[in-house]
């Protein structure tokens, strides 16, 4: 068949690209090597039109072992351990169909973890849904939860937290970022750089179906009201496969028989065989009459563009064939040797003794477009005037917020996955952070997800700092050190000036953040494309965050834990009412400035109440962050079923700011009665503004003279929302 | 006391069970599904997890696996089988226990922790509860919903073969507190024997205090008596 504009289009690449590849292969593509190239070159593999922004961000560090670049980062908790862990999009697969799209998001993330020789330990997820009235949110949220826990829980790895939130900027582009956490020792990390040549290539894992074929493809493009036919390239996943394929996996890493290993998840056997031929500068030689297919007469372009789930490559030591392979039969699995690393540099394609394609692999991966897309600076968006806003009591707005979707209790989600298998799970989803103890050890990380996308949308750099400093709080009020990031940069098309200025500026912030709090990022994902006839979603970059506590001796909540307890507040609070929650409860209102971050600040304060947990002085922390000061006092008590005597503040100051302002850099903790004079030296002495603002009491939350309200009461006011849906 | 953990593919709770049984002093091996002989065993345990994926129905596939005649041979005379969820549901698919497990009434995964009442402390899996004792534990089960018919339930409760049954935390039994459908809250029931006990809830996951409670300690101390 001839390569014709249609066919060129079809597989979602532009002419001039097309010119390119025929340059780079001096004559046509057959419609194979086209396929090849179109998976290759799809925004999703290649980060085409964010390579040149994502290399500004800080990646080092001392404790980071592997920054981005492998299938996940690595970064190092002392002893021998190290933590590997990545976060991933699989946006629109699950608006597709939600149920599949998010198992085998779950699935593909946990793949990319124990390809590098970690177990897995925990599973967290950051979910975005349109307006709760929007024909289809009920829907996908439904099948997008049942399909994260329905994966997790078969697999056996902890979903430990995560995000849930309704927006009508995503009513007709979810989102659905799931990110896996695994534990190696430092000693056994496996890479995907192929060494050596006549070293046999392993096909291990399911068999390769006609599923998810251009997936891809279809991530690298918007949604048109068509693209409910593109189900069938959604994948469908098998945890119960994946979890043979994991046992299978770390069992023959046990010892060195693995050169390389690469899990085919993205443009499936295609990407996995030239990532490992290119890192290695390789030629790779597949004899596709040897891979293992679930359906008859599947062509050699369908066998390389499948993302059928559950498969990996892997490249063998001479002579560990007969070993790998009793491995595999063991778990059921297939293990075919299915080609050769040669010195080419070439990925040739053999089928029916007949070489069907030949490309040169730097073609393919190096010599990859890169764009400098043209983009624009966000204006400083104007100020809101607060005052035109008809007054509300502080009841009557802090219900409403209790009680909205964004902040209701989640539980009817967590209470579906399960969160405790493996039994190193300290502290669930609930709480600033999950707390996952190393097994058999003493020490434990915390992990969590974080996004602000109407901050990133008024104003891109804020709120790309924003999402930094805030991940580094939750990990921080849990007393864990945070180490570094992954980040799931969800934003529109990047065609669109705006749309790249606002991922150029995020992505500014982002590095700012993670440079000032040395928390450098050590593996990602970027999904471009996401909206729908030309209307993109608000820029959503997710943070998913690990620290490090190094000897756990009981995990901290932000619920209260005991009465007459002192109620402290890290940090100034100046009342930025700008793009608050409040404001979009209570009057539906999205403007104005995101908050400021005060870098310094935000190091200082983070420092020290960390230095308070470890020394024991804090009976339960929470960072203030959506909702402001009343909200958090509130979590605080809900999860207690403890109350709160807040004092009002001395000052003459607005109360609706002071409590509902969502200034950055602060902290609620709960200390001892008695310790107070001991807090407040270490405070005073490193300079850290702080106020009393109450205690602990039972049976009511109040406001001095303002407002009171039975505990029960605020318990089932933020327990409804999801019951009633 | 020598223990063994039966582990298919799909088993998840097979390590969890492990160290629990490790750190209650048993003497424990892991058995692969292809087995086909056991080694000596006072105790054997069919863990939780989606055996065989849970595919055509959770339990059946490996209620048919090579090493299942083996456990029934074990259990017809005498020793100690203990199925924990999963385990549980294999355990009525061999018809070791009568009965079944239905999907939750809710028609999703639960995964909470729930009060349950100790029926029966006199058996060699509960000795060393007290009678009504509230046991706080942890569920995690898509099919936890027990159910039998009316000749076997008026058994159970005849000859006291229901171990365990979903409670609040002062034990009173009433349908609110029965998080999945279950028949009459039968959270965990015996063979006639009662040297079969099979249990929805996860005892090994409560074994220690810094990552949930104890509660489940005095269920692996009561075996080793």
């Amino acid at each position: 068949m001839g390569i014709n504009n249609k066919i060129i289009e079809k597989h979602g690449l532009k002419i001039e690209e097309y010119k390119v590849i025929k340059k780079l292969l001096k004559r046509d593509p057959n419609l194979l090597e086209l396929g090849v190239f179109s998976a290759m070159w799809n925004e999703h593999c290649s980060y085409k039109s964010s390579r040149i922004h994502l290399k500004k961000l800080p990646t080092k560090g001392d404790q980071v072992i592997q920054g981005p670049g492998e299938n996940a980062g690595v970064i190092d908790i002392g002893d021998n351990d190290a933590i590997i862990f990545k976060i991933e999009s699989h946006n629109h697969p699950s608006f597709i169909e939600p149920y599949q799209g998010a198992a085998t998001g779950v699935g593909g993330i946990l793949r990319d973890v124990f390809t590098m020789g970690a177990r897995p330990i925990a599973l967290l997820n950051s979910i975005h849904f349109g307006s709760p009235s929007h024909p289809k949110t009920k829907s996908l949220l439904n099948g997008v939860v049942s399909g994260i826990g329905g994966y997790g829980n078969c697999i056996g790895i902890p979903t430990v937290a995560g995000e849930t939130k309704f927006n009508d900027t995503y009513n007709d582009n979810i989102l659905v970022n799931a990110m896996a956490v695994g534990h190696a020792e430092k000693n056994k990390i496996f890479y995907s750089k192929a060494k050596g040549i006549n070293k046999s290539v392993v096909y291990v894992g399911s068999k390769t179906g006609r599923d998810g074929i251009h997936g891809a493809s279809m991530a690298s493009a918007e949604f048109d009201e068509n693209s409910d036919e593109k189900k069938p390239t959604v994948q469908v996943g098998d945890p119960f496969t994946e979890k043979l394929l994991l046992e299978a996996c770390l069992e023959l890493m046990k010892d060195d028989s693995i050169i390389a290993i690469q899990d085919m998840g993205a443009a499936g056997l295609t990407s996995s065989s030239v990532e490992m031929a290119s890192k290695g500068s390789l030629g790779i030689e597949l004899i596709l009459d040897k891979v293992p297919c679930r359906e008859e007469n599947m062509s050699p372009y369908e066998m390389m563009l499948s993302e059928s789930q559950e498969r990996m490559l892997i490249i063998l030591e001479d002579g560990k064939e007969e070993h790998a392979k009793k491995i595999f039969q063991k778990w059921d699995l297939d293990f075919v040797i299915i080609g050769k690393t040669t010195d080419t540099k070439k990925l040739t394609l053999k089928y029916k003794d007949e070489i069907v394609g030949e490309i040169p692999i730097e073609a393919l991966a190096s010599k990859a477009p890169i764009y400098d897309r043209k983009w624009t600076k966000k204006k400083i968006p104007k100020s809101i005037n607060i005052k035109k806003f008809k007054k509300i009591g502080l009841k009557e707005a802090l219900i409403k917020i209790l009680s909205s979707p964004n902040h209701s209790n989640k539980s009817w989600i967590t209470n579906q996955y399960d969160q405790m298998v493996m039994c190193d799970t300290a502290q669930k989803s609930g709480s600033d952070a999950a707390i996952i103890r190393i097994h058999n050890k003493d020490k434990a990380i915390a992990v969590a997800v974080d996004s602000s996308a109407n901050y990133c949308k008024s104003y891109p750099i804020t709120g790309g700092k924003q999402i930094v400093c805030e991940n580094w709080r939750n990990l921080i009020t849990v007393g864990a050190k945070p180490i570094a990031i992954t980040n799931c940069l969800n934003f529109g098309n990047p065609e669109n000036k705006e749309v790249m200025g606002e991922f150029a500026e995020c992505l500014e912030g982002i590095k700012e953040a993670c440079k000032f709090l040395n928390f450098p990022v050590v593996s990602g994902n970027v999904s471009f494309y996401n909206g729908t006839n030309k209307k993109n979603i608000y820029p959503t970059p997710v943070i998913g965050g690990v620290g490090l506590i190094e000897k756990l001796s009981q995990p901290l909540s932000h619920n209260f834990k005991k009465n007459n307890s002192l109620l402290i507040l890290i940090g100034k609070t100046f009342g930025h009412l700008e793009q608050s929650c409040y404001l979009k409860e209570n009057f539906a209102v999205e403007d104005g400035k995101p908050p400021k971050i005060n870098f310094i600040n935000e190091k200082n304060n983070g420092e020290i109440v960390l230095k308070l947990i470890k020394e024991n002085f804090v009976l339960s922390s929470h960072d203030i962050s959506s909702g402001g000061l009343l909200v958090a006092l509130s979590e605080m008590s809900i999860g207690s079923k403890l109350g709160a005597k807040i004092n009002k503040p001395k000052k003459l100051v607005n109360l609706t700011e002071y409590f509902f302002g969502e200034d950055q850099s602060r902290y609620i903790l709960e200390i001892h009665e008695n310790s107070l004079s001991d807090v407040d030296k270490i405070l005073k002495k490193n300079n850290i503004y702080y106020e009393n603002i109450g205690i602990t009491q039972d049976n009511y939350f109040e406001i001095e003279g303002e407002m009171k309200i039975d505990i029960n009461d605020l318990f089932k006011i933020n327990n409804q929302w999801y019951n009633n849906y | 006391m020598k223990s063994s953990v039966i582990v298919f593919p799909g088993s998840n709770c097979d390590r969890d069970i492990a160290v629990a049984l490790q750190k209650m002093q048993f003497k424990n091996k892991m058995i692969w599904h292809k087995e086909t002989s056991l080694p000596k065993s006072d105790l054997i345990v069919i863990p939780g997890g989606f055996s065989y994926g849970d595919y055509l129905r959770s339990g059946a596939i490996a209620g048919k696996s090579l090493i299942i005649d083996e456990v029934i041979k074990a259990a017809n005379s005498g020793c100690l089988i203990l199925g924990i969820c999963n385990g549980f549901q294999i355990l009525t698919e061999t018809g070791m226990l009568k009965g079944t497990l239905l999907r939750n009434k809710n028609l999703k995964f639960i995964n909470r922790n729930v009060n349950i009442r100790v029926m029966n402390n006199e058996t060699r899996f509960t000795s060393k509860y007290k009678l009504n004792q509230v046991l706080n534990l942890n569920i995690a089960h898509n099919e936890g919903n027990y159910y039998t018919d009316s000749n076997h339930l008026d058994q159970l409760k005849k000859d006291n073969l229901i171990a365990f049954k979903y409670s609040d935390s002062s034990g009173n039994t009433d349908d609110k507190f029965n998080p999945n459908g279950a028949i009459e809250n039968i959270a965990g029931i015996f063979n006639d024997k009662k040297n079969i006990l099979g249990m929805m809830p996860h005892p090994e996951r409560m074994v220690d205090e810094l990552i949930s409670n104890s509660d489940g300690i005095n269920l692996f101390s009561s075996l080793l008596d």
